[in-house]
């Protein structure tokens, strides 16, 4: 069975809009979370499509970049949440109300 | 199949190697030694790192100015005039804020070295980004640079703020990243290539019968941008990150933030995408009138001098992308003198801020500022230059910086956009005229004095010293940005 690639391509930007959606609506840090790594693998997705469709290698190269960068970000996104989670005992973002304006 | 590995043009990435291997010293020195490193050692590893690299900057000079601008590592990192004085002047912000953030450090009883590293490591991926070649080299610098500096805004435990601002920077940097990233899967995808001239080149040959996907793509980079350099609407965490940091990260911030954001933005915009100027122009422009008007009407109402200064780099940044919008060599190097001038104006400022919020970096209402001049005169009037010179008065160097960028959009065909970038400078002016007029005037409740250390002093002296001497001898500065563009490789 062959998929055509713009299904790919479409269930990628579907993916990407469900994290963006996530990120905007959802309220906790750790969802808010995840919705960016959803985002960023609807991306990588995108990009293997791509380098299929255009029988390029260098798409799938960039996809091992994106999911190093993804890794780094959650080490330091972890940390920062427990260390307001220490502070409040919550992670949820409605509740940051120091800092207004 | 035999594999090719590419040819590296080490030069080139000399001052990225310093940067990274300096972090990474301290990393191994701070990991080894018996007990804590002592900070003298931490703030002279990143001044000895930050002056090499100003030293390979000037061999980096030498080599454009005999063989030409150059890409290497597989086309993926250029070496042009225009990396080496944006790498110059990034260089140059962070010896200054080492030396605040030592001072900085002694008061607020911070020790270890992890301070540093992040500031170094962050930078290296500033540098990154004005060398990038290609957009997956952009995203990479600009998540070094944003990583770090999550961290960095964090590093206040004693402040609540500080771990919130963290948290709001590190969600939107991270959705801006992720929108970023997406915007290069689809140039990609519409062009072929990630690299910044196969695309330029691509476009310039071939004729898009279906330029949507270009067009998304375009559009989704300049978002991820946008929220780097805090434009209107993508500004909102500005604000809140800048008052939650540690004020010497927050100078860090303004400063090589704006000048990697900007080197890459331009090289994106004009190199890459340059056959498409009638396509972006339109965006740019409104995200230009938004980021000016807002910027300086909301800076009217802030009463945290933080908060103030944080709208007012928002203002700033429509500015020096007045430069962009042009288009042209000369809007290109309006924008380069403006990120030169800017980057030490506001790390000295950010220093005199630190100064000011005392023990606790909490002090930051206006009103701590009511009759700062009368107590110590020179604090004040450095305070009262830096603030005249972001407001753009005449003699000092925020004015050519702002005639130049307006000049450049004039020149370009754009009067309505340069006037109304002009009204916003009108209502900038009223909040920095009340912040220097509180400076010297007599009624209201006395501050204390602050002790001003010597290392935070030097650099406030040098920030001013810039201000005032290229302020009234702007030439070498306007001939270096002239020049750093004219070799501009496309």
């Amino acid at each position: 069975m062959n998929v055509p690639a713009a299904w790919y391509l479409v269930l990628a930007a579907g993916l990407f809009g469900i994290g963006a959606f996530g990120l905007l609506t959802r309220r906790s840090a750790l969802i808010m979370f995840m919705c960016i790594e959803l985002m960023l693998n609807a991306v990588n997705l995108t990009f293997v499509t791509f380098s299929r469709t255009l029988n390029d290698i260098s798409g799938q190269a960039i996809v091992f970049f994106v999911m190093v960068v993804a890794a780094a970000e959650v080490t330091v996104g972890l940390g920062i949440v427990v260390s307001v989670f220490r502070r409040r005992s919550s992670t949820s973002v409605d509740e940051l109300s120091e800092l207004k304006g | 199949m035999k594999l090719v590995i590419p040819s590296i043009h080490y030069l080139a990435i000399l001052p990225v190697l310093i940067f990274f291997g300096a972090a990474l010293a301290l990393v191994l020195v701070s990991a080894l030694a018996r007990g804590k490193v002592p900070l003298v050692v931490a703030t002279s590893t990143v001044v000895t790192a930050a002056v090499a690299s100003l030293v390979a900057n000037f061999f980096q000079w030498r080599c454009v100015a005999k063989a030409g601008a150059s890409v290497t590592i597989a086309h993926a990192i250029v070496l042009d005039d225009f990396s080496v004085v944006a790498s110059g002047v990034i260089a140059l912000s962070v010896i200054m804020t080492a030396l605040v953030a030592h001072d900085w450090a002694i008061r607020e009883r911070v020790s270890g070295v992890e301070f540093h590293i992040l500031a170094l490591a962050s930078s290296a991926g500033a540098l990154l980004m004005t060398q990038a070649n290609d957009l997956i080299v952009i995203f990479l610098g600009l998540e070094i640079l944003s990583i770090g500096l999550y961290v960095l805004v964090a590093f206040d435990r004693h402040r609540a703020t500080s771990s919130e601002a963290a948290l709001k920077y590190f969600l939107l940097g991270g959705f801006a990243s992720a929108i970023f990233i997406y915007g290069a899967a689809l140039v990609y995808g519409a062009t072929g290539s990630t690299n910044l001239s196969t695309i330029s080149y691509f476009l310039g040959t071939n004729v898009l019968l279906h330029p949507g996907l270009l067009y998304a793509g375009g559009a989704l980079l300049l978002v991820g941008f946008a929220f780097k350099i805090a434009a209107v609407p993508f500004h909102l965490w500005s604000p809140d990150v800048y008052e939650g940091a540690p004020t010497p990260v927050t100078g860090l911030m303004a400063s090589i933030v704006k000048v990697g954001a900007f080197a890459a933005l331009i090289r994106v915009l004009i190199s890459a995408l340059g056959t498409q100027l009638d396509t972006w122009r339109p965006i740019l422009w409104t995200l230009i009138v938004l980021t000016t008007v807002v910027g300086a009407s909301l800076a009217v109402v802030q009463r945290n001098v933080k908060r103030m200064l944080a709208y007012s780099s928002i203002n700033h940044a429509g500015f020096i992308l007045l430069g962009v919008w042009a288009g042209t060599i000369r809007g290109t190097a309006a924008t380069l003198f403006y990120v030169i001038t800017y980057a030490p104006i506001v790390v000295a400022t950010f220093a005199i801020v630190t100064l000011i919020g005392g023990v606790g970096d909490e002090h930051h209402s206006i009103e701590r500022y009511q009759g700062l001049a009368r107590r110590q005169p020179w604090l004040g009037a450095a305070l009262a230059v830096l603030l005249l010179s972001q407001l753009g008065a005449p003699l000092t160097t925020g004015f050519y910086a702002k005639f130049a960028v307006l000049a450049s959009v004039v020149d370009a065909g754009g009067g309505a956009l340069a006037l109304i970038a002009l009204i916003s400078a009108a209502i900038a002016a009223f909040f920095y005229l009340r912040w220097a007029m509180a400076l010297y005037s007599d009624d209201g409740p006395e501050g204390p004095r602050v002790e001003v250390p010597r290392l935070t002093g030097m650099v406030i002296g040098f920030g001013v010293l810039v201000t005032v001497v290229f302020g009234v001898w702007p030439g070498p500065l306007v001939t270096l940005a002239q020049h750093a563009t004219v070799l501009f490789t496309p």
